[in-house]
This record gives C-alpha cells, sequence and structure tokens, in this order.
C-alpha cells in the first residue's frame, strides 16, 4: 500500500529518535525542568479542588436542597456542568479515534494529551449526575444486579442508556489511553536513572519488549480500539441528548439534538484543547512537535463545527416556529427577551460571532486570538447548556407552574471545584506521564523519512 | 517452555541496527536463509516487518468480534429477560419487549466488551505482562524503545549455531552482535 505523501512541517527541526525521546521524555525523567509555573499553576488549581472537597461535604451533610434546584427546574447547574464536562472530553476520542482511522498523521502530537484530557474531563462530568441522585452511596441502584428487591433498572429510560454510556466511554477511554501509553512507558524504563521511576514504569510497561509479533498484535489491537472508540464517542453524546430530547419538554423535545450535541462536544472540546496546549508547548519547549500547523488545523476544525452548532441554533428557531406550538413559541421568545436573555445573546455572541473570526488565515497564526476564541467557546458552551437545560425548565405548558432558577453559591463552588480537579489531574499528568506520544511520533518522523539531517522548514506563530 | 529445555547455552544472538530499514532488509534475508526463531525489537512498529518475519496472526480481531458479540447477546438478554421474563412491568403503554429503548445498552455492551477483546486479547497473546524475559540482557537493549533496532536469532532454532549463526549476522553490517545470556 502506498504511504500518502506527509507533510514534512508537521515535525520542526533537526530531529532524529533520540532527540523526540529527549523532547518527551525528558520532562518526566528530568523533574528540573518543572520551572516555578508548574508550581504556581498546581498550586492554584489545588486550592480550586479544595471547593470540591468543602462543597461536596456540604452537600453530603445537607443534601441537594442547598443547589438552586427546585420544581419545575430538576435540572440546574448540576446537569448543565455535566454535559459540559462530557462534551469537553469529546475532542480527545475525536482526535485519537477518529483522525487515526482517517489516517491524519498529524494527530500523532496532540492525541495522548486529549485522551488525557478526556479522562478527566469525563471523570469530572460523573460526579455530576452521580451527586444529582442525592444518595451516591446508593448508586450501585442504576445498575442492573440481583437484589432482594427483585426489582431491575427502567431499560426503556434515557437515563439508564445514559449510565451504560458514559460507564463504557469512560472504560474504554481509560483502555485506550493505557494502551497507547505502554510502549512509551517502557521508553521512560530504559531512559531514566532514578530507581523509583525504573519499577514504577517497568510494572506499569507490563514488560513491554518491542518485539515485531508483539507490534503486529498491538497495531491490530490498537486500530479496532480506535474503529469501536468511533460509533462509541458518537453515540455517548447522542444519548446524552436523548435525556432531553425524548421527553416532552418544549425547548428539549426535538430530533435534531443527537447530531447539535455531539458538534457542539467537538467544538466545545478542540477549544479546550487549544486553550491548554498553547500554553503547555510554550512552557515545556514542544514548539517543534505541536506546530503552528496543528494549531491552525485545530482553529480550523473549531470554526467548521461552530457552523455546525450555529446552524442548531438557527434550526431551533425554525422548529419553534414550524412546531405552530404556542408553547414553544412562548419559549423561543423567552429565550430572546426573558429574563435570560443575557445568557442568550452572549451564547450567539461567544459561538456564533467570535469563532468567525478564525476565517482569517492571519488571526489563526496569532496565539493569543486563538487563546482567546478558544476561551469563548468554552464560555458560550457553557451557556448554550444553560440556555437549553434550565431555561427551557422554567417555562412550562401550565403558566402557573413557571419559575426563575438561579444556581447558589454552592452550585458554583462545586462547578469552580471540578475546575480544579481537571486541572490539577492534568498537571499531575504533564509532569509523571509522557504528554506526547513518543513511538507514534517516531513513526511519523520514520514515514517522512527517518532522521534528518538538516533541520526542515520552520515556521513560527506571532506571540 | 520451550526456554526450559536449553536453558544450558545461550538464549540466542542480537544484532543491532541503527535504522528501521536496515532493520527490515536485516530481517528479511534471515528468514529467506531459513531461519524461523527470529524476532525484532524496534521502538515503533515498522510496516512489513511482519511479513519479513513470515508471521501472520488475524487472532485479535477475531476475539474482538466474539467479544462484540458475547456483549450484544449479553447486553440485548438482561434486558429481555429483565423486562419480560422476571419483572414484566407496564411502563406508559409500551411492550415488555421494547427492542428500540432497548438498543443504546446493547450497544454499549457490544463496544465495551469488543474492547475488552481487543486490549485483553491483545495482552494475553503476546504474553504481558512479563516482568523478565532474557532478551533484555543483552548490553545495549535499553535502546530497543528508543533509537536502535534489534534482530535475534534465538537458539532454540533448528538452524541455529553459535558459530554460523555469528556469521550470518555479521554479514548483514550491523553495529554489534552479542550473545544473549539467560
Amino acid at each position: 500500500m502506498a504511504i500518502p505523501q506527509i507533510d514534512p512541517s508537521l515535525i520542526e527541526g533537526k530531529q532524529n529518535y533520540g532527540t523526540i525521546d529527549e523532547m518527551i521524555a525528558s520532562v518526566v525523567t528530568d523533574q528540573k525542568r518543572h520551572k516555578r509555573i508548574w508550581f504556581i499553576v498546581f498550586g492554584l488549581a489545588f486550592l480550586l479542588m479544595n471547593c470540591l472537597i468543602v462543597a461536596v461535604t456540604w452537600l453530603l451533610y445537607r443534601g441537594i436542597g442547598i443547589w438552586g434546584n427546585n420544581v419545575p427546574v430538576g435540572w440546574g447547574l448540576d446537569i448543565v456542568n455535566f454535559v459540559w464536562w462530557i462534551g469537553i472530553g469529546h475532542a480527545g476520542t475525536l482526535i485519537s479515534a477518529i483522525l487515526l482511522l482517517l489516517r491524519q498523521p498529524w494527530r500523532n502530537s496532540i492525541n495522548r494529551f486529549a485522551e488525557a484530557m478526556t479522562i478527566f474531563a469525563v471523570m469530572c462530568a460523573g460526579l455530576y449526575p452521580l451527586l444529582h441522585t442525592g444518595r451516591p452511596w446508593l448508586a450501585y441502584w442504576m445498575f442492573p444486579y440481583t437484589n432482594i428487591l427483585g426489582l431491575w433498572p427502567q431499560f426503556r429510560s434515557p437515563l439508564i442508556w445514559d449510565v451504560f454510556a458514559v460507564s463504557t466511554y469512560f472504560t474504554v477511554s481509560l483502555l485506550f489511553w493505557y494502551i497507547g501509553l505502554v510502549p512509551d512507558l517502557a521508553t521512560i524504563r530504559d531512559r531514566t536513572r532514578n530507581k523509583f521511576a525504573r519499577t514504577i514504569c517497568g510494572a506499569a510497561s507490563l514488560g513491554w519488549r518491542g518485539a515485531g509479533r508483539h507490534w503486529h498484535r498491538y497495531e491490530q489491537a490498537y486500530m479496532l480500539l480506535a474503529g469501536l472508540s468511533t460509533p462509541l464517542v458518537l453515540s455517548v453524546h447522542s444519548i446524552v441528548s436523548f435525556d432531553f430530547a425524548v421527553s416532552i419538554v418544549p425547548g428539549w423535545n426535538v430530533t435534531l439534538f443527537p447530531p447539535y450535541f455531539v458538534a457542539g462536544a467537538v467544538f466545545a472540546g478542540f477549544a479546550m484543547v487549544l486553550n491548554l496546549l498553547i500554553p503547555v508547548r510554550a512552557m515545556y519547549g514542544l514548539k517543534e512537535l505541536i506546530t503552528m500547523k496543528h494549531i491552525d488545523w485545530m482553529a480550523k476544525i473549531m470554526l467548521a463545527t461552530g457552523l455546525i452548532v450555529f446552524y442548531g441554533y438557527i434550526c431551533e428557531v425554525f422548529y419553534a416556529w414550524y412546531s405552530a406550538t404556542n408553547v414553544e413559541l412562548t419559549l423561543l421568545m423567552w429565550r430572546f427577551t426573558g429574563p435570560y436573555m443575557w445568557f442568550y445573546w452572549s451564547l450567539i455572541l461567544c459561538n456564533g460571532i467570535i469563532p468567525q473570526l478564525m476565517w482569517w488565515p492571519k488571526l489563526r497564526k496569532n496565539l493569543v486570538v486563538i487563546w482567546i476564541v478558544a476561551f469563548f467557546v468554552n464560555i458560550g458552551m457553557w451557556l448554550e447548556r444553560f440556555v437549553i437545560i434550565p431555561v427551557s425548565l422554567t417555562k412550562n405548558y401550565l403558566p402557573a407552574s413557571d419559575r426563575l432558577y438561579m444556581p447558589t453559591f454552592w452550585d458554583w463552588m462545586m462547578f469552580a471545584g471540578t475546575i480544579g480537579m481537571f486541572m490539577v489531574l492534568l498537571f499531575l499528568f504533564i509532569r509523571f506521564l509522557p504528554s506526547i506520544n513518543i513511538f507514534e511520533v517516531k513513526d511519523l518522523l520514520y514515514k517522512m523519512g527517518g532522521p534528518r539531517t538538516k533541520p526542515a522548514h520552520h515556521e513560527e506563530g506571532q506571540a | 517452555m520451550i526456554h526450559s529445555a536449553k536453558r544450558t547455552g545461550p538464549y540466542g544472538l542480537i544484532a543491532e541496527f541503527d535504522s528501521a530499514e536496515a532493520l527490515l532488509e536485516a530481517t528479511q534475508k534471515t528468514t529467506d536463509a531459513g531461519y524461523r526463531k527470529v524476532e525484532t525489537y524496534s521502538p515503533f512498529p515498522i510496516h512489513g516487518i511482519s511479513e519479513a518475519l513470515k508471521f501472520y496472526d488475524q487472532r485479535v480481531p477475531w476475539t474482538v468480534f466474539f467479544g462484540g458479540l458475547i456483549g450484544a447477546t449479553a447486553g440485548l438478554g438482561l434486558q429481555t429477560y429483565a423486562s419480560v421474563v422476571d419483572y414484566p412491568h407496564n411502563t406508559g403503554g409500551k411492550p415488555f419487549f421494547s427492542l428500540p429503548s432497548f438498543f443504546p445498552v446493547t450497544f454499549e455492551c457490544t463496544i465495551l466488551l469488543a474492547a475488552f477483546g481487543a486490549v485483553f486479547g491483545m495482552l494475553f497473546m503476546n504474553k504481558l505482562p512479563l516482568p523478565y524475559h532474557p532478551v533484555f540482557n543483552a548490553s545495549k537493549f535499553h535502546r530497543a524503545s528508543q533509537d536502535r533496532f534489534f534482530l535475534c536469532i534465538e537458539a532454540v532454532d533448528p538452524k541455529f549455531e553459535a558459530e554460523s549463526a555469528k556469521a550470518f549476522l555479521e554479514a548483514l553490517a550491523p553495529l554489534s552482535v552479542e550473545e544473549v545470556p539467560y
């Protein structure tokens, strides 16, 4: 089979297999590379994570009455944050699985980081429905097991589909990530001079020795996992959207939801990858592996998925009109002009208008602009979930049951806390595991023609 | 296993190469010369090495297939048993066997068990985890995960003779040839 032409600027500089090891593995093996900035960010994130501990402790003591949720708005910030976090996780699977199947070699230097992001985001997401049940110590009731009540979960309910989808997604993402790590852990085992690190990495790498027969089966398994993860990631956010679309709540009962949610998830996920990778590649001197080309392409995907999402907003307006149902039209006007109009119009600004800046190639070379756009997208996607979830619930078939929703201090505290937990996990990952896939970058270099004696074309951002 | 029968001599002879192309060519020549118990060691998967080793194995894909099949059967079976046999319950007038509603869980179970098949099947067939392997005794083998490419002819190969195998490997122009002890 002919190897398609690979753009040589995907790896910059005069590289050979040794320099790739040095660039990536030394972040782990040489702990002196972590400067004060690591401790500052980690410390702040750790403080935020303590907010989570306080918020959850108080929640377990007092019950979910401390949140702003109240009938008719049973799903408030907890579900908004659940959907937001799950969505962020999806870029990881998209980059690692879908781009692998499409034979996009540029994924090789960003997939590990994005997969780690997926796992940590799903961990944050999982906390919300778990705590939302009110009695998380009985969470096992959601799983089918033979019990003395003789009861089973309601398999016709999207909420049970969610349990299966999210737990499968987490498990498969974790396996995919770990299997990708095994050969790299072997590299670290063989490079480190620290006996403790060698023992840990030696055990975690399962005695990997890079045998040809092993690689043969490894590649089969890795490719098949990618093939399995691709429909999985699409199913997870589709099922999350069924939580809403299968109901009869105005503003939720829309067949557009599954693809609209999946596109939104990819949109938010790529924005988060950009927000995190732009500072990290500067901090750890990874600019020759995560190049301006990578950032340019990620910005383009962000733009493309942003347009799909914006199409979704237009469709929502159309559906409301086309349904000719009074309650749908009332809800539409409620979003446009009601007390939550600022959320709606900020959402249009963040997700609809600001990402359009990415049309200009010049702006896609400006890291500051990209970072700010991605940041707005993250806010916009959060607002989108807010507008869809609690705002739809404040307007009902029976006007007497309308009631406004406002998150409380504890809602915000827990949200801040999960951001802290996410950052803590991510910074531990950057410090103690190779954040770029070493063997796949070497493979990419080999396919580009092997070790270089001259540097490839070099292009740097203006920031 | 096979190794224990011949624990007296060396594990094999290992040659070191500095590029994937050189390893590929050397492997082809070694298997063409009639050696069978040959293994390569490289920092990344090299396309064509399985063919050069005359190695063909499709058991991992089949494990994935049967994992998925078991997952689908178990997922659908569980839901049917729970909703039709063990606790039939009228929910909103829906039939006990609500196939469309049972698809999402069936699908997730399929993916989960197929993924288990891929990961654990691959590890099982590769006989991993394996904390000790004699090939790690080769003095430069730590570079097999970094920037060197190795070719090992094992002593259990019927054609293996210390002198002739060494001469054969040296003719392939490696960086070094070394005996791997147990």
